[in-house]
């Protein structure tokens, strides 16, 4: 036997023994052997996740200074702060597995590592973030219960974490739109507004439909995703019709329909045009969002250099 | 622009009341000590979860794998005399 094959011999023997621990459900931590493909499945699935809760930052806090009460205020300042702090937790998570902070932030200016479609949408208006918060928060909690029992440790550790976060964000947006579907007519005109332009992008979180999914069967495999796309807008569609409902609003879809056979909704035509138009650079504010992000970072650069500066200088002392 | 620098990572502790131990929370990047603890507050206690924190510069862990779980946690199981339940008490003796 000549040293390749040894080595051959060996990974595949690494492989088996990985591939046994996760059918047994045993969870992976940073300093276990994994194949290269698992962790760069990873890598790019938990940063574009982190990118994602740091971006979404910015469509709320476009209404921070215009929030209608202080109590509002307040409500929307605390719900940003934590998904900073959600974005933390999963880079964190994310350097684990080798890559660096800088290299992550690198990624997500040069275009190279995306962040969910959503964010690139406009919050025009205060039932903006009524639907933010109820429609966009309530998938994303859909999809992170599902994440908890992902595979990977310090992943699922993250997941679990925002899980217990996530549901003051989703109760403080459904708690607007209920406001202001019972105001003034135009006040409930504004919530149905955004209903409207919120739901479908919001259905379009969950990703392609299962056939036409790229990588899904690994991922499955290795259990870093435990549902797939179609079952996770599912649970959330069945759960969010009865809540419009309860509020008095429409979801704006003619071809929803409770299906008794299945014990589920069904519901119409994903426009997935729209969706690759908006992955691909041209939704409302993808510029915007990314060169927000490089001028924060580079005004910041000064903070971070004295920060540095200020270690060198005491650190023997 | 000089290079950009995300600090080093510290692994954050943290005491959820007096007396109780201290249990990983994650991690944060800061520049030093004071920072990290400032920054493991924000980041691991918004909701009051705990009375005190420990930081640690990530680098100055050392950890053991999966895979060496048998050489150094297999030798326990025959030592059973450890465990209080191994050994045989007179009848009728209480409070032991
Ligand atoms: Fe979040
Ligand atoms: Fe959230």
């Amino acid at each position: 036997m000549n040293d390749t094959t040894t080595i051959n011999a060996k990974e595949e023997a690494l492989l088996a023994r990985f591939e046994e621990k996760v059918q047994n459900g045993d969870a992976i931590e940073p300093r276990d052997w994994m194949p290269e493909k698992y962790r760069k499945h990873l890598i790019r699935q938990i940063s574009q996740h982190a990118h994602s809760e740091v971006i979404g930052m910015q469509p709320e806090g476009n209404w921070v200074t215009r929030a209608p009460s202080l109590r509002a205020k307040q409500i929307l300042l605390a719900k940003i702060q934590d998904e900073g702090g959600h974005g933390l937790y999963l880079y964190s998570a994310c350097e684990t597995l080798g890559i660096s902070r800088e290299e992550m932030i690198e990624q997500l200016q040069s275009g190279k590592a995306k962040y969910s479609n959503i964010f690139n949408y406009q919050t025009l208006n205060w039932a903006d973030i009524g639907a933010v918060g109820w429609l966009v928060d309530g998938a994303a909690i859909v999809n992170q219960v599902s994440l908890q029992r992902t595979s990977y440790a310090p992943y699922s550790r993250a997941m679990v974490r925002i899980c217990k976060e996530e549901s003051f964000h989703q109760r403080q947006g459904y708690e607007i739109m209920a406001e202001m579907a019972k105001g003034t007519p135009e006040q409930s005109e504004m919530a149905q507004d955004a209903l409207n332009r919120w739901w479908w992008p919001s259905l379009m979180m969950f990703g392609p439909h299962d056939g036409d999914s790229p990588r899904s069967a690994d991922a499955f495999r290795w259990k870093i995703k435990r549902q797939t796309n179609d079952e996770l807008r599912q649970k959330f569609i069945d759960k969010t019709v009865q809540q419009a409902e309860v509020i008095g609003l429409t979801i704006p879809d003619p071809d929803l329909k409770w299906n008794e056979e299945k014990q589920c909704y069904d519901y119409g035509k994903i426009n997935w045009e729209e969706f690759n138009q908006v992955i691909n650079g041209n939704g409302p504010c993808n510029k915007q969002r990314i060169d927000h992000h490089k001028r924060v970072h580079t005004e910041g650069a000064w903070v971070r250099e004295a920060a540095e500066a200020y270690r060198l200088k005491t650190q023997n002392n | 622009m000089s290079k950009d620098t995300q600090f080093d990572s510290w692994e954050v502790f943290m005491q959820s009341r007096p007396g109780a131990n201290f249990i990983h929370q994650g991690s944060v990047h800061a520049s030093d000590k004071k920072m990290a603890i400032q920054n493991a507050r924000d980041t691991y206690s918004r909701r009051g979860e705990g009375t005190s924190i420990w930081v640690v510069p990530s680098n100055a862990i050392a950890a053991s794998t999966t895979e060496d779980a048998d050489m150094l946690f297999d030798p326990a199981n025959d030592k059973i005399f450890r465990l209080p339940t191994f050994y045989t008490m007179p009848e009728g003796a209480k409070h032991i």
